[in-house]
């Protein structure tokens, strides 16, 4: 039941994510929509968070080290209610708070600026390592590309990780998510350089790693759950993901990796991810008064 | 000659020597399509190198690449690969090791993507660096000759280039040499340096500072470094003040160079116009606007600045 509601949050949250992608005009679709579902399953499934008290300090801690697909974060953190849905159009433009990579001076939510990619790991390792020497419970996500682990500084952390803090404060509140959609900026990740293989790596680096679908909600819950009942070190979740997930057009092409939707673009996708065939689609908005404003805001947005 | 980005220029002139000359070679971190070397790629295979997203490594490559005799491009975004400050300093600097970094999408005028992507602090850092050199072409024919100029260049060098697309400034004729700066308008009031992007700002501010009865020096510095200090104190002895302005951080660029040489040799009034704090999304010209780098912010600092 419950993992029936976050695939439901889920694919709002795609809608979200094509409707201000398309009104940015610029940004990064492919990888928001592989992260998407590890996403919502964090925020609507497991995290102890407030929106009401963003800088609560036994808050559990979410870094999305690929910064660019910050789309995905915002349309989970306005669901969660830490800014209002309208504001998602006001993405990259100039003085909105939702930059194009995240701003953690600019908007409540956002933990550490990323967009560079390679640093994520290692505020993470911060964050949780301060976390334990205030004796607080909470627990820090930190969710990378797999492009990304490219960067050496990934490894560095990665070697550091299952030692720092060790013997009385081990990392055990952390837990490291790769969406692993096969692909980078340029290409194919096997095109450019090849990651395998990747669970060995982090495995002979001393992490225990779990192996999961990355768009299947209980496989994402259950991982989450396992890193949290590990004990002395950190967990490494490979997940594997498909870039452009819920829109056929832009699954598994790297050209969707830094390229906005058209408005109609956009709204061929939306009806994809709500699953109604093109038949269907003026009688299904005809019940969907929601979707119904977003496309009509879409048409809009295209004869300008 | 249309409006072209000097990166597009950069991946053309790159494209025609490396016929020419089986030395050069590419470097790239995962931004191939960007920095406009994938048609290189595509051309000569066996001579581009994408190393993935690891730009310590790609530079760290390129200097051992040119200690063999190569003469690697090694590029990325201008914040990503100027990131790699301390591979810079020894491995390339240091090292006197002959690689050309390139530093594509300089400046706030990427807009949209935000402060992350903006290269906006590179020239100070390479500034501070012994051996490399800085030069930032202003169109498409300056872009073309810096390339050819980098090389035949023994040693390494900074070429900032831009994303966006950069209007003709210099004339037909323009020769390209290291060290010189080129003056592309002659005034008596005030002398405006740009470079990049922004030499056209400057010569269409000095068209609105004209009809107010002003008259500008305007120079194109596309070498920061070394500077033209010749050039830079024959203009400002005669004018008696001098405007910088630029793409990159108010702190430690041409602006920054420019008060340096001053301060030494010729101390003068001087304003400089750059990005204050840091860069973020917006739409370019709105973010010029802001940061009063776009024409009519940059007549509007210099009448303010001569009391006028
Ligand atoms: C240090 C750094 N180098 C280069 C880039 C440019 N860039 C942005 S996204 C990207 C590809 C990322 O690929 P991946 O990590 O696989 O992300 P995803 O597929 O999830 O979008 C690159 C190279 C960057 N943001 N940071
Ligand atoms: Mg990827």
């Amino acid at each position: 039941m419950a993992e029936v509601r976050l695939e439901a949050i889920a694919r709002e949250c795609r809608v979200q994510i094509l409707r201000m992608l398309a009104h940015a005009g610029s940004g990064h679709p492919g990888g928001s929509l592989s992260v998407i579902d590890i996403l919502t399953t964090i925020y609507f499934g497991r995290l102890r968070h407030d929106p009401k008290r963003p800088d609560w300090p036994e808050r559990d801690r979410v870094v999305l080290s690929k910064g660019h697909a910050v789309p995905a974060l915002y349309s989970v953190l306005a669901k969660a209610g830490y800014f209002p849905e309208k504001q998602l159009i006001t993405l990259r433009k100039l003085g909105s708070p939702l930059q194009g990579h995240p701003d953690r001076t600019m908007l409540p939510g956002i933990e550490a600026a990323t967009g560079s990619l390679g640093q994520g790991l290692s505020i993470s390792l911060g964050l949780a390592l301060g976390l334990k020497l205030s004796g607080s419970a909470a627990r820090v996500y930190c969710v990378l590309g797999d492009g990304e682990i490219q960067e050496g500084q990934v490894w560095e952390a990665a070697m550091s990780a299952p030692k720092l803090g060790q013997p009385g404060h081990p990392l055990d509140n952390l837990v490291v998510i790769l969406d692993y959609n096969k692909i980078q900026l340029d290409n194919f990740v096997t095109k450019i350089l090849d990651l395998e293989p990747v669970l060995t790596k982090w495995q002979s680096f001393g992490w225990p790693v779990v192996e999961i679908d990355g768009h299947d909600v209980p496989q994402i819950a259950k991982a989450l759950d396992q890193a949290e009942a590990t004990r002395g070190v950190p967990t490494f979740v490979v997940a594997h993901t498909v870039k452009g997930k819920g829109v056929s057009f832009m699954e598994n092409d790297p050209e969707w990796h830094g390229k906005a939707p058209k408005p109609a673009e956009a709204i061929a996708g939306i009806r994809e991810i709500l699953g109604v065939t093109e038949g269907g689609w003026e009688d299904y908005l005809k019940t969907d008064s929601a979707t119904r404003a977003i496309v009509d805001e879409l048409v809009t947005l295209g004869k300008k | 000659m249309p409006a072209k980005a000097s990166r597009a220029a950069f991946g053309e002139a790159l494209l025609e020597l490396g016929a020419r000359d089986e030395r050069i070679v590419t470097l790239d971190a995962d931004l191939s399509k960007s920095t406009m070397t994938v048609n290189f790629a595509k051309k000569f295979p066996g001579r581009a190198f994408n190393l993935g997203i690891a730009e310590s490594n790609m530079v760290g490559v390129a200097a051992g690449l040119a200690l063999t005799g190569k003469i690697p491009f090694a590029c990325s975004f201008a914040c990503f690969v100027v990131g790699r400050f301390e591979t810079i300093r020894i491995s390339v600097a240091y090292t006197n090791a002959n690689v050309k970094i390139v530093g594509t999408h300089s400046g706030i005028a990427i807009g949209e993507d935000g402060y992350s992507q903006m290269g906006l602090e590179d020239i100070a850092c390479i500034r501070a660096l012994p051996n490399i050199g800085i030069i930032q072409p202003a169109d498409e024919l300056e872009t073309r000759q810096v390339i050819a100029h980098a090389v035949e260049h023994q040693g390494p060098l900074y070429l900032r280039l831009t994303r966006q697309n950069l209007e003709p400034v210099c004339p037909p004729d323009y020769r390209f040499q290291l060290g010189r700066w080129l003056v592309l308008r002659r005034g008596h009031d005030v002398t405006l340096i740009g470079t990049g992007g922004t030499v056209f700002n400057c010569l269409e501010a000095a068209k609105l500072l004209e009809k107010d009865g002003i008259t500008a020096d305007v120079i194109n510095a596309a070498c920061i470094k070394p500077l033209d200090d010749e050039t830079l104190v024959r203009s400002v002895g005669r004018t008696g003040h001098v405007v910088t302005v630029e793409d990159h951080s108010i702190a430690g660029g041409l602006g920054g160079a420019v008060a340096e040489t001053l301060a030494d040799v010729l101390p003068m009034p001087l304003k400089r116009l750059g990005v204050q704090g840091f860069g973020e999304s917006g739409d370019a010209k709105g973010l010029y606007a802001k940061h009063g780098l776009d024409p009519a912010g940059i007549a509007a600092s210099v009448k303010k600045f001569l009391n006028r």
